[in-house]
């Protein structure tokens, strides 16, 4: 194959020749734990969650198998056409969609509800990698190219704000930030940014709402309201500290089992996790995510476009951003904020939208030596 | 996008800003392992203790509270078997519908109805509701009929106090009744031993014997979850009994003193004169414990409490009397102590006619006649009150005071053993100047040496002077709990000068009994078997006026709270002195006519019950 040719197309023996076999694995090792685990949350019995979950990750694994073998240039012409898609739907969900527990995110598709704010985590990664994808560096940090950059983050994080949810929109807008961050942007920029958040904090605060603010509260001292705010991450630390070195066991877990553990099939999943493997489990699990983000690191280093670059860098930090917030937050070194553990975490659209980043960080490394135009 | 440099500079540029982010998240990462790494090895004690408070609950059981038994064995406190009803709400269909069936069953009033409706909503529907801790049997067989009906009703059998000998023992040990928070706050080990419910000891010795008799709990563990609920039960702890108590009293003879005491405010004891052991002792009128044990109802509760007789006092050792004339004994033993007088010492009584006059007071004899010439034997025979002002006159108040201590007046007897029991009076020169801030007046000694006066005496330290006597004056420490022996190094200890002078007191108090003219004559006993001796007493409650001498009522015609106090002390068998006693009838009137007699019934059968009483001593003996 010659340096220059970025019109070719490859054999499916080639394709699968240049296939991310340990990224794939690593992600079906991943699916299978999760399945296990919910098992568990279920009190060791199939039950509702351990079925959806088994069934969603059944139809989406495949279904990031049969994607990952798009090429990336069509991921790439489809970006703005995703972005604004994704835009129309959170739209839609402002406009008529489903509350639930205060707050309105989902949209009714009778078979399931869909979450559109999590497919936005990767629509604005996508958007932004095809602008900056198309911007020389000199441009970058011209006016026009960051206040459009900037407008692409922040409609939909308003949009999600207003849901509200203000955990997922900070998950959108940092994932669209960091894409800033590796086209180029100065790093005066980010530096100057993060003073004016500092200095403006205080301001923040006084417009959060009263549960939000009781939440950073109870971050600050669990203790201080043990049965009320408190308890979540109080019941969680417990979970996790009792789970020891190698944790009680599979469909031991007390805390669990017994109801201690609040949304244990959701955020609350790796406490789960925590108190049954214990430390070395943990360890493990995290030391699975690491391969994951290496191999989508990688997937952009080979990459010849710097779409492919920008996207997989972009997500390879996403997965790592709802990693760290998820785990840090039920560890108690963050508030409670909404954020689901990648592919462990019970939840439709947080799957769908992970895999859907899956296959085209798998595109990307088969198609690495594509280029876009 | 074509020109190169370009391209070089951005692939530069994104490299570089993927090595710091890279080099952050590695950071990140390394933080979340060795937060991990301290919650869950390093600090996973804290969280495993933390995790198994949560998911197991500690239910305690009633602890089985230790029995009393008196002398022979006899359980006088001791646990009964009672029935509960107990509604689980959740295992009930409809709980208003069972409510009801249940109160028309059990009879239940329509607070009693209220209340399970309002215990309905304070607790969850897993916990149990205790409708009645003690079915009646006829409730019980009642229930039972109806319990395949009665879905989520179940009886229960449950451990309950039980004093078989009613009111024959209350003032001794006391009752037993639901805990209230001064007790929990008051004693340590009722807290920790704590369980809804539970019955501790109010008075007397179920009080003071708490900590024994309370006995440890047994121990349900259970793992719960978040909600409280009951998963499992993991184990099992068996707790202990209390220990079991043995008293020295003689429930044939305590049930005589309730018998002889009947419609009567007084007090009897039986003292063992040796070893102090504490044969019998009531307080009258007593009233039934039982009623305390589940709660009292109002109305018993105020018959009780408003009686003018007292019955939740307990006159024996909580209750203060002037002496009277059974002090004689110790005033002339006093005297012959300190050789103020001999035996033939000999005093003129003239009557009411010529009675003593000291600074312009006069002293009566309470013998209007006058008793003539009179010795010591006469004197205490006849209880001749211008004797005994004679010689107290000259003994003084200070030398009586100290005889008086010596035998154990003025002084707790039973120690700490007994709340509030009452150390009384005995007076001297130092103790008024102390107290009142006044000299002593001769007067006052004159009366003291009959009994009347500033001092005052309980029953039981009565009894314990007149058991020192009979001993032939060796000191005594009275107990009431037999497993409860304390070695005191002056046990037996001589408390006279000289022998021969109790002699002569016990020998005066055998005529005062025995001999024609002696003040309780009427109550002798012929039989050498059974013959005691013994001193009368009349304390006055009311100075008695000139009027009064010149009316001279009968006992019957005065109003009942004026009426003098009757007294007796006394021990026998008189040949071999075994046993010592004190009775006080309240406003009974004269000691000879009131007291006396009730001592001819008792010793007959103290003196009976001897011989039973030495063999399980001798058993006792053996089994060691």
């Amino acid at each position: 194959m010659s340096f220059n040719n970025f019109s070719h197309e490859l054999t499916l023996f080639q394709k699968i020749k240049n296939y991310d076999f340990l990224l794939l694995f690593c992600i079906l090792i991943l699916g299978i734990t999760s399945i296990f685990t919910m098992y568990s949350t279920d009190g060791g019995e199939v039950l509702f969650h351990t079925k959806s979950h088994f069934i969603k990750f059944s139809i989406f694994f495949p279904m990031m198998i049969v994607l990952s073998f798009i090429n990336i240039k069509y991921w790439h012409a489809a970006s703005y056409l995703f972005y604004v898609l994704i835009l129309g739907l959170l739209i839609w969900v402002a406009l008529y969609g489903v509350t639930a527990s205060g707050s309105r995110r989902w949209i009714n598709l009778y078979f399931l509800n869909l979450q559109p704010s999590e497919l936005m985590k990767i629509a604005v990664i996508l958007c932004l990698a095809k602008f900056f994808h198309r911007i020389r560096t000199t441009s970058t940090n011209s006016f026009t190219s960051i206040l459009v950059s900037l407008t692409i983050i922040i409609i939909p994080s308003i949009l999600v704000i207003t849901q509200p949810d203000l955990g997922t929109a900070i998950l959108i807008s940092f994932s669209g930030l960091i894409i800033l961050w590796f086209s180029g942007l100065r790093i005066k920029y980010f530096i100057y940014s993060f003073l004016i958040f500092i200095t403006s904090l205080p301001f923040i605060i006084s417009f959060l709402k009263p549960y939000q603010k009781l939440r950073i509260l109870t971050f600050i001292n669990p203790e201080r309201d043990p049965l009320g705010s408190g308890y979540q991450i109080i019941q969680s630390k417990i979970a996790v500290g009792s789970g020891g070195l190698t944790g009680k066991g599979f469909l031991k877990g007390t805390q669990s089992y017994l109801d201690f553990l609040p949304e244990k099939h959701t955020d609350f999943i790796f406490t789960l996790f925590s108190e049954e493997f214990g430390f070395v489990g943990s360890i493990l699990l995290l030391l699975l995510y690491s391969i994951i983000i290496y191999r989508i690191i990688r997937a952009g280093l080979i990459s010849r476009s710097f779409f492919s670059r920008l996207f997989c860098f972009g997500f390879s930090f996403a997965i790592f951003l709802y990693v760290a917030t998820n785990i840090s937050m039920v560890l108690g070194l963050l508030p409670t904020v909404g954020s689901p553990l990648p592919i462990m975490s019970y939840g439709g659209s947080s799957l769908l939208a992970t895999m859907i980043g899956f296959s085209i960080v798998l595109s990307a490394s088969i198609n690495h030596r594509q280029n876009i135009s | 996008m074509f020109d190169e440099s370009d391209n070089v500079r951005k692939i530069n540029t994104i490299n570089r800003r993927l090595f710091i982010i890279t080099a952050a998240k590695i950071l990140v990462f390394f933080g979340l392992t060795s937060r991990l790494f301290s919650l869950q090895v390093k600090q996973n004690n804290k969280y495993l203790t933390l995790s198994d408070k949560n998911r197991i609950r500690e239910s305690k059981l009633h602890p089985v509270r230790g029995e009393f038994r008196d002398y022979f064995g006899n359980v006088i406190a001791g646990n009964n078997e009672v029935y509960q009803l107990h509604i689980i709400p959740e295992q009930v269909e409809d709980f208003r519908y069972i409510t009801l069936r249940l109160k028309n069953i059990l009879n239940l009033s329509e607070r009693e109805f209220q209340k399970i409706h309002k215990k309905r909503k304070k607790i969850k529907a897993w916990e149990t509701i205790v409708v009645s801790d003690n079915l009646t049997w006829e409730q019980f067989s009642k229930v039972n009929n109806y319990l395949h009906e009665l879905i989520g009703v179940k009886t229960v059998l449950s451990i309950s106090r039980i004093y078989p000998f009613n009111e024959n023992y209350t003032h001794v040990l006391g009752y037993v009744s639901q805990a209230n928070e001064k007790d929990i706050i008051d004693n340590e080990n009722i807290k920790e031993k704590f369980v809804p419910g539970i019955r501790v000891g109010k008075t007397g010795l179920e009080k003071t014997f708490e900590n024994v008799l309370l006995g440890e709990n047994d121990i349900q563990r259970f793992e719960v979850n978040a909600y409280g609920r009951k998963i499992s039960q993991l184990n099992y702890q068996k707790g202990s009994k209390g220990q079991d108590l043995n008293l020295t009293i003689d429930t044939e003879i305590q049930k005589l003193c309730t018998e002889l005491l009947k419609d009567k405010a007084g007090s009897i004891c039986v003292m063992d004169i040796f070893s102090g052991e504490i044969i019998a002792m009531q307080s009258s009128p007593s009233f039934d414990p039982n009623l305390f044990l589940f709660g009292i109802n109002q109305d018993d509760w105020q018959l009780i409490r408003n009686n003018p007789m007292k019955p939740l006092l307990n006159k024996t050792i909580n209750g203060r009397y002037s002496p009277g004339s059974t002090i004689k004994p110790i005033v002339a033993l006093s005297a012959l102590e300190n050789e103020v007088i001999n035996p033939e010492f000999t005093v003129h009584c003239k009557g009411h006619k010529h009675p003593l006059e000291l600074y312009g007071q006069t002293y009566h004899c309470w013998k209007k006649e006058g008793h003539g010439f009179v010795n010591l034997r006469e004197g205490m025979k006849q209880s001749c009150d211008t004797y005994f002002y004679e010689i107290s006159r000259r003994l003084g108040v200070d030398r009586l005071s100290e005889t008086a201590k010596k035998f154990g007046l003025g002084e707790k007897v039973f120690g700490e053993l007994f709340e509030n029991e009452k150390k009384g009076l005995v007076p001297n020169t130092i103790w008024k100047k102390n107290a009142l801030g006044q000299s002593w007046v001769l007067g006052e000694t004159i009366i003291t040496g009959i009994g009347q006066g500033f001092i005052q005496t309980t029953p039981i330290q009565l009894c314990l002077m007149t058991a020192q006597i009979a001993n032939g004056g060796y000191k005594i420490y009275p107990k009431i709990v037999l497993n409860n022996d304390q070695q005191y190094l002056d046990k037996y200890k001589p408390l006279f000068k000289n022998s021969k002078n109790i002699k002569i007191i016990q020998k005066a108090m055998f005529s005062s009994t025995n001999e024609v003219r002696g003040t309780s004559y009427k109550s002798r006993i012929d039989d050498p078997k059974y013959q005691f001796a013994g001193k009368t007493g009349t304390a006055q409650v009311k100075r008695i006026t000139e009027k009064d001498r010149e009316l001279d009522l009968k006992t019957f015609e005065i109003p009942y709270e004026e009426r003098d106090h009757a007294l007796y002390v006394a021990f026998g068998p008189y040949k071999n002195p075994r046993y010592a006693t004190s009775i006080i009838i309240e406003h009974g009137g004269s000691g000879g006519t009131t007291a006396a007699p009730i001592a001819k019934k008792l010793f007959k059968l103290i003196i009976d019950r001897h011989k039973l009483r030495q063999s399980i001593k001798e058993k006792k003996y053996l089994d060691i």
